[in-house]
């Protein structure tokens, strides 16, 4: 990936599921060390632009770069230059906190003496070292909700895709979890995340919000509120996704 | 670090970690063999038979004391003529009879000698309301008889006649290799193939379906790991898992049944990994085509255990079954299967014999695991 590049760049992105246009020809880009939100309502067409982006799924038309890869064409390298953490829980439960780290370190592609550097210092920053031998699923789920993104971020990846990564997760621990996005942000990984959360949305640099398959709004949260002319980020996404599901109904 | 191997690692974790399951998967695939060992058996036991003997020479009571030496057989009774027979059979009085012609034994000794074209007729009588076990019996007075004959000959003209006098004797293959008709020593080839298919494409169905439901195959999608790894890594551990099934099975055939090993155990177990790596397969597939880890356990049920135990040749033989049926008997791998291990173990055959059914083995397995891993490539859906 060349210095300037912008971390992911899209070009008139299109995936029509035979009749049904799930992503509308969407432009954007995202700079390097930006966080940014990808929002939109349930069937917005949201986890359709992610699985292309994250090479799970052909594009239709346009064109898209990830990390300076194509993703119709580098799909390997757009694999290797990115992290995920799905909604659904990442890790595995019947695995104990080192064997999870070992795994993707090994699936990643790491040598043995980087993961050992990385799993001692990622088990130091999550205050795990003494739970590092108990299986997942005996821990808190915000604990592990916060391994599962450190874990996405073991090897380094420039960019990493957070899909909904808070859902259900108690306030404290969402807070934690996007102070640790930033720590991630400051230190330049790019973070693309969607969530359902609005005030998550005010924390990111900027925000785009997605409405049945094409980006209506684009912008940071204070030039959308500008905008819109509203106080929230919640009421500039209300205002975008009601006069549609109004025409719906 | 390697990421195939720090993804098998990783499985043989799960499978180590769930130790029910583990011992699940262990224990039942011998358990089974002995349940169905002991309980199906087509052997027939306690064979009851009339002679029909109207002029008794040193031939006729020399054949009935061997029939009354053997322990399948009890001689009720010895009558003059054959019309009591239907009365005998009805009242359920006798199974079998066998009808000496008149001058019995100098008719044989003209034979053996030359001096007669024919050989005497001997005829033999079974009931076989039950086609299964029948047939079996014909195949038991037909094989005391055989042998009455083989040692008479001997004791008398010596062992060079005897190769001579019986050439014109067309044996029956099927009793060269099961003599006393043991139907455990077919059941057994049959179990195995029934038991690895089940339990091998369960495991893969089941542990796939698994990553599916719970959202951790996502992960492995996005990750670098190539379909072909996931696949790989899937289902190298439990081939192992399915190794230590066969060894147990034809461990228990043998002690347990004292199944007999003709053949190269070095083969056998080839074909056996062969046979679970199909299995494999096709458990994978199932669990490409089902969202959740109950349909994948019924579809593998479902899908293979009665194709096998039906259209393998495991209980009923495909011979008598319809052109269109064993054309699709050809494609159960149970039936390639099944057709090695038997030959292996109760013929004694080698590679030699059975490189179509292992040809046949080996492609399935690769157009299997091709389908599999392409299953899996989700880029192409």
């Amino acid at each position: 990936m060349t210095a300037d590049a912008p971390a992911v760049e899209v070009r008139e992105l299109t995936r029509h599921f035979g009749d049904f246009i799930a992503v509308d020809a969407i432009s954007f880009a995202v700079a390097r060390g930006e966080v940014f939100g990808f929002l939109g309502a349930n069937g917005a067409g949201k986890t359709t632009a992610i699985r292309m982006l994250t090479g799970l799924l052909e594009p239709t038309s346009g064109e898209a770069r990830v990390a300076g890869h194509d993703v119709r064409t580098e799909v390997e390298a757009v694999k290797r230059s990115i992290g995920y953490m799905s909604q659904r829980f990442s890790l595995y439960e019947d695995l104990t906190v080192r064997e999870n780290i070992r795994l993707y370190g090994a699936i990643y592609g790491l040598d043995r003496r980087t993961l050992k550097a990385r799993t001692t210092e990622l088990l130091t920053r999550l205050r795990l070292e003494s739970r590092q031998d108990t299986l997942v699923a005996s821990l808190p789920l915000g604990w592990r909700q916060k391994l599962a993104f450190s874990v996405a971020l073991a090897h380094r990846p420039g960019i990493v895709f957070l899909d909904e990564p808070t859902g259900g997760v108690d306030p404290v621990t969402r807070r934690q979890f996007w102070e640790m996005i930033y720590e991630a942000a400051e230190e330049g990984t790019t973070v693309f995340v969607t969530t359902h959360y609005m005030d998550e949305a005010e924390y990111c640099d900027r925000v785009s919000i997605m409405v049945d398959g094409r980006i209506d709004a684009l912008g940071s949260p204070e030039e959308l509120k500008e905008r819109f002319g509203v106080d929230s980020m919640d009421d500039v996404f209300v205002q975008l996704v009601r006069p549609q599901q109004g025409e719906a109904a | 670090m390697n990421a195939l191997l720090g993804f098998m690692h990783k499985e043989m974790r799960h499978i180590l970690r769930d130790r029910r399951t583990l011992i699940i998967l262990l224990v039942l695939p011998l358990a089974q063999v002995l349940l169905f060992g002991f309980a199906v058996r087509t052997d027939v036991r306690e064979i009851r038979l009339v002679a029909v003997d109207p002029a008794p020479d040193a031939a006729t009571r020399s054949l009935q004391a061997r029939f009354r030496g053997n322990d399948v057989y009890t001689l009720t009774r010895v009558v003059a003529s054959p019309e009591v027979l239907p009365e005998l059979f009805q009242r359920g009085e006798a199974d079998q009879a066998i009808i000496f012609p008149p001058g019995f034994a100098a008719e044989l000794g003209r034979a053996a000698t030359g001096r007669a074209a024919e050989a005497p007729v001997l005829q033999v009588i079974t009931d076989v309301a039950d086609p299964n076990t029948g047939s079996a019996l014909q195949a038991y007075a037909d094989q005391v008889v055989r042998r009455w004959q083989r040692d008479r000959l001997a004791d008398r003209v010596g062992p060079q006649v005897v190769a001579g006098a019986l050439a014109g004797i067309t044996p029956r293959v099927r009793m060269w290799f099961n003599p006393t008709l043991e139907s455990v020593n077919l059941f057994v080839p049959g179990l195995i193939a029934v038991l690895l298919t089940v339990v091998s494409a369960l495991m893969s169905a089941i542990s796939l379906s698994r990553e599916k439901e719970r959202g951790t195959l996502e992960i492995l999608l996005v990750s670098p790991l190539r379909p072909w790894q996931i696949i790989t890594g899937k289902v190298l551990p439990y081939m192992a898992l399915g190794f230590v099934n066969v060894a147990s099975v034809l461990l228990a055939a043998w002690l347990v049944f004292g199944v007999p090993f003709r053949g190269s155990l070095a083969l056998l177990l080839l074909e056996s990994l062969l046979y679970v790596l199909v299995s494999l397969a096709l458990g994978v597939l199932i669990a490409a085509r089902t969202s959740s880890q109950r349909t994948a356990m019924l579809g593998a049920l479902m899908g293979l255990l009665l194709p096998t135990l039906l259209l393998s040749g495991m209980i009923f033989p495909l011979t008598s079954m319809p052109g269109w049926l064993q054309a699709v008997a050809n494609l159960v791998p149970g039936k390639w299967f099944l057709l090695s291990a038997r030959g292996i173990m109760l013929q004694g055959v080698g590679l030699a014999h059975l490189w179509q059914e292992t040809l046949v083995l080996t492609g399935m397995t690769a157009l299997l695991m091709v389908a599999a891993i392409r299953a899996f490539d989700v880029r192409l859906h």
